[in-house]
């Protein structure tokens, strides 16, 4: 074995775990809001991904444990669990998770070798092939008054007979949803933030989600797992974006605010834009890379006939990560920047 | 005096394990039975070896001269009789032998006649070459002939001077204890550079885990007639590279693919300073070095010790232990595995560092890369490493060399960092091998491409030329038989024509025979002429003792 013969004792395993730490307090807001259906789901999509990641390690011929122990399964199981609508029945995340882990990242060539987020690609899967069974989403428990306990979540994930008064009780549409419906029939943005599921800033309740995804976000860069680019790049292109049609014209396009705070954009802009794997690696990339998804959020979200755009901005700049890195190159000490400037003599 | 301090990109903080060493007094290693001395200890040529088996060599004889312009001597370490001469194994990283002149030492360490040199009355050419018969070679690693480094060059000047004790890699205190013990030598021997290399700014980088060499090497340099700034550096690896130290102290960037002196810079470390203060003010050959041997001993020091030393005599003083996992010369982030310790301390050798389990525990294994860029972070050349390990793994080593490979200086900072434990400097060293593998190919294969071209084109000129010759040579015999009045009938000359044609071909086919008939058997001295006859009886004589046989088989 060659030098160096000490390593600093940073490991895969730590990296994710770190990244799932930073999801706990979302997560935790997120059953203090919406109720406990989430854990569940949570689950589900862990002992799926884990599943179909020792299923395809056996198939490739790859070790179990040191990829199992890795832990980068879970995390995307988390991440598109945390992507689904709250009470999505039990088939949609077990499809869901087993896309992202056996075709986005096996098929791929496995950890590291996949060009598509894999929790994006399930995510896309999903609302593309199963689009009425992605608005299943509890409404904030200050808003409904009451929420299922776990048993009645697990009734309702799993196809149990549930009635449907109490399941109409606890559902609704979500403050991105309310928008685009709002728009179609010909409010306009102020008559439709008049209803009680915008919040403050973003939805009632939404919000306080994003901001616990804001939290993790910090804990990351404070770790130096993530680095400050990708989210602050990621969250101007939405500003900007959504300011700029907003001033445009406030009636058919939704304030900056409400798009900023979107739980939503909270998780892609410090868990999903800032995937390693396949994001941008040049610190000008990062910046592309995370400005270039925020304007296609925003862009997909308005015109788009899908609710949310996050995924498939993600997956389209996913797409152009070789052509962003290969342009944003560095310039390496004591070489001629772009320019052609020699270094400072 | 405050000097505004620049930083340079990326860096490491490994722990630093200077403590066991540094605090002990230095120890007088003592002169071994046997003494190994490579004629390769420095970059450049090797030495040639100027004295034979069974020679008397004292201490401080060159006994290997410096062969061209980037070489230097090599000398007895001690006085002896030359045992040996030839390959034996050495402290390098292809632990293959190398050709080494060993001396079996007679314990009486008598020196040759030496003594100082008036070095400011000497012409500075005559004063390098003096330094390479001294055997002066750059102690911080790189071991460059230091006459060479010496050389301002055509400007004639380089404006600052750099000496480098900033002594980065974890566990080497050499450097530290050499500033701390003898900082008056080494600013001596910064004199001798300044006069050398007329420079005007002369700084000397020290990291700030250092406080007691800073203090000697500031108190030092007070007593000195010219500026000399001591300024105290962040300990940050590897800010003891020179590139780094470079960047640190002036701000300044070597140009990629450039030298420091052309950007008015010069770098030496303090070992080599002080060395050169000895080599001056008395004479003294590069004989001896200072060497911290630590890690799993008993007792961490530094050992001042003569050059040929083997490494087990070392390890035995500082005290071996059980559970030695193997050893080390230089440090943890750059060191290299020796093949055993009876390898010899060379001009090289700063450390040598014994490996335990606990201290050094293998690495786990690889996972692959999840392109975190963590390594991009801490690279001080500001590389893209998680694409050059990509380029190397596929063997795109032309996307490598655009990635600028060349650029990186193996300090191991990316592979420290790894959080899927890639060795990634190994890739590198990889891809630059095979480049260099290759362009030597490819220039065997462009020679021997332009030969072959050439020897097609000559031939096809020549089957020209001969086409044209023999069409002209047909005309004019047409021309001659036309004019020549036929007697006979039309298509009877005709006949004759083509007959005198193919006539004269012939006789032209058969002077060309004849001329390329071998000519070695022209001119030959009555001797070989001799000789070729009696080769030709025997010959005669088997081909009619072959024939035999045969005559009697047809006739039973």
């Amino acid at each position: 074995m060659p030098a160096p013969f000490i390593l600093d004792r940073s490991s895969v395993t730590q990296v994710m775990a770190w990244v799932l730490a930073a999801l706990l307090p979302g997560i935790a807001v997120y059953v203090w809001l919406f109720g406990p259906g989430i854990l569940i789901t949570l689950s589900l999509a862990t002992v799926t991904a884990l599943a179909a990641e020792a299923a395809m390690l056996k198939t490739r011929g790859y070790p179990l444990k040191p990829f199992l122990s890795d832990l980068s399964a879970i995390v995307t199981a988390w991440l598109l669990a945390l992507s689904l609508p709250t009470l999505a029945p039990w088939w949609l995340i077990v499809t869901g998770t087993l896309f992202a882990i056996v075709v986005a990242k096996h098929l791929y060539g496995g950890l590291g070798q996949n060009i598509f987020n894999p929790a994006m690609v399930g995510y896309a899967v999903l609302i593309v092939s199963f689009p009425v069974q992605m608005t299943q989403w509890a409404g904030p428990l200050e808003l409904t008054g009451t929420s299922l306990t776990l048993a009645q979540s697990a009734m309702v994930i799993f196809g149990g007979d549930v009635p449907r008064a109490t399941l109409d009780a606890v559902t609704m549409a979500t403050p991105l949803d309310a928008l685009r419906t709002g728009l179609l029939q010909q409010f306009t943005v102020d008559e439709i933030m008049t209803q009680p599921i915008f919040g403050r800033y973003g939805g009632t309740g939404f919000e306080w989600l994003a901001f616990s995804f804001w939290i993790g976000g910090l804990i990351l860069w404070s770790r130096r797992i993530i680095d400050w680019r990708t989210p602050m790049a990621f969250l101007l292109g939405v500003w900007l974006t959504a300011g700029f049609l907003h001033f445009f014209d406030a009636g058919r396009f939704g304030p900056p605010w409400f798009h900023f705070f979107a739980p939503s954009v909270a998780l892609c802009a410090f868990f999903i834009a800032t995937d390693p794997v396949s994001g941008a690696t040049t610190p000008r990339g990062k910046l592309v890379f995370g400005f270039g998804a925020g304007l296609l959020t925003i862009i997909i979200r308005t015109w788009g006939g899908f609710p949310d755009g996050v995924a498939f901005a993600i997956l389209l700049m996913n797409l152009s990560v070789p052509l962003i890195d290969a342009w944003t190159q560095p310039r390496v000490y004591g070489g001629a920047d772009r320019r052609g400037k020699e270094p400072p003599a | 005096m405050t000097r505004e301090l620049h930083t340079f990109k990326g860096g490491v903080h490994p722990p630093e394990h200077k403590a066991e060493s540094n605090s002990r007094p230095i120890h007088v290693a003592p002169l071994p039975r046997k003494l190994v001395l490579p004629l390769r200890q420095h970059l450049g040529n090797p030495a040639k070896p100027v004295v034979g088996v069974g020679d008397r060599v004292l201490k401080g004889q060159m006994i290997g001269e410096a062969n061209g312009y980037i070489s230097t001597a090599v000398h007895a370490s001690s006085s002896g009789i030359v045992s040996a001469i030839g390959p034996a194994v050495v402290p390098h990283i292809s632990g293959l032998p190398d050709d080494c002149i060993t001396i079996e030492t007679d314990g009486r360490d008598e020196w040759i006649a030496h003594g100082p040199l008036d070095y400011q009355a000497m012409e500075p050419a005559d004063l390098r070459m003096k330094l390479r018969d001294l055997g002066l070679a750059g102690l911080g690693g790189a071991v460059f002939p230091s006459a060479v480094k010496l050389d301002p060059g055509a400007s004639h000047v380089c404006p600052t001077l750099i000496i480098n004790g900033g002594e980065c890699e974890p566990w080497i205190t050499c450097d530290d204890v050499l500033m701390r013990h003898h900082a008056d030598e080494i600013v001596q021997g910064v004199a001798i550079m300044r006069h050398l290399l007329g420079s005007t700014e002369i700084l000397i980088g020290i990291e700030d885990n250092k406080p007691e060499a800073i203090a000697a090497m500031q108190a030092a340099a007070a007593r000195m007639d010219f500026a000399v700034e001591v300024v105290v550096v962040p300990a940050i690896y590897p800010g003891g590279g020179a590139k780094q130290m470079i960047q640190t102290l002036t701000g300044k960037e070597v140009p990629s693919g450039k030298l420091s002196t052309d950007i008015g810079i010069q770098v030496f470390n303090v070992g080599t300073t002080y060395a050169l203060a000895r080599a001056v003010h008395h004479g003294e050959p590069l004989i001896s070095r200072l060497v911290t041997v630590s890690g799993h001993v008993l007792r961490p020091q530094n050992f001042e010790v003569l050059i040929g030393t083997p490494m087990q005599t070392l390890v035995t003083l500082a005290g071996d232990r059980d559970g030695t996992t193997g050893v080390l010369m230089g440090g943890p982030m750059m060191g290299i595995p020796m093949p055993d310790l009876e390898v010899p301390v060379v001009k090289a050798t700063n450390c040598i560092l014994v490996k335990s389990a606990e201290l050094f525990p293998a690495p786990p294994k690889a996972l692959p890369c999840i392109r975190c860029t963590r390594c991009a972070d801490a690279c001080p050349a500001k590389l893209q490493p998680q694409e050059l390990y990509r380029f190397a793994r596929a063997a795109d080593f032309g996307r490598a060399q655009e990635y600028h490979l060349f650029d990186c200086i193996e300090c191991g900072c990316c592979s420290y960092v790894c959080p899927s434990h890639i060795p990634l400097v190994d890739f590198y060293r990889y891809a630059k091998s095979e480049i260099w593998a290759r362009e030597k190919d490819k220039r065997a294969a462009d020679l021997a491409r332009e030969r072959h071209e050439f020897r097609q084109f000559r031939q096809e000129r020549e089957k020209k030329e001969k086409a044209e010759k023999l069409a002209a040579k047909a005309q004019a015999k047409r021309a001659e038989l036309a004019v020549a009045p036929a007697e006979g009938t039309g298509a009877q000359s005709d006949a004759d024509a083509k007959k005198a044609l193919i006539a004269a071909a012939l006789a032209r086919a058969q002077a060309k025979k004849a001329e390329a008939a071998p000519k070695n058997t022209d001119n030959l001295s009555p001797d070989t002429q001799r000789e070729i006859e009696e080769i030709e009886a025997r010959r005669a004589k088997i081909r009619e003792l072959a024939r035999k046989p045969l005559e009697s088989e047809e006739k039973p």
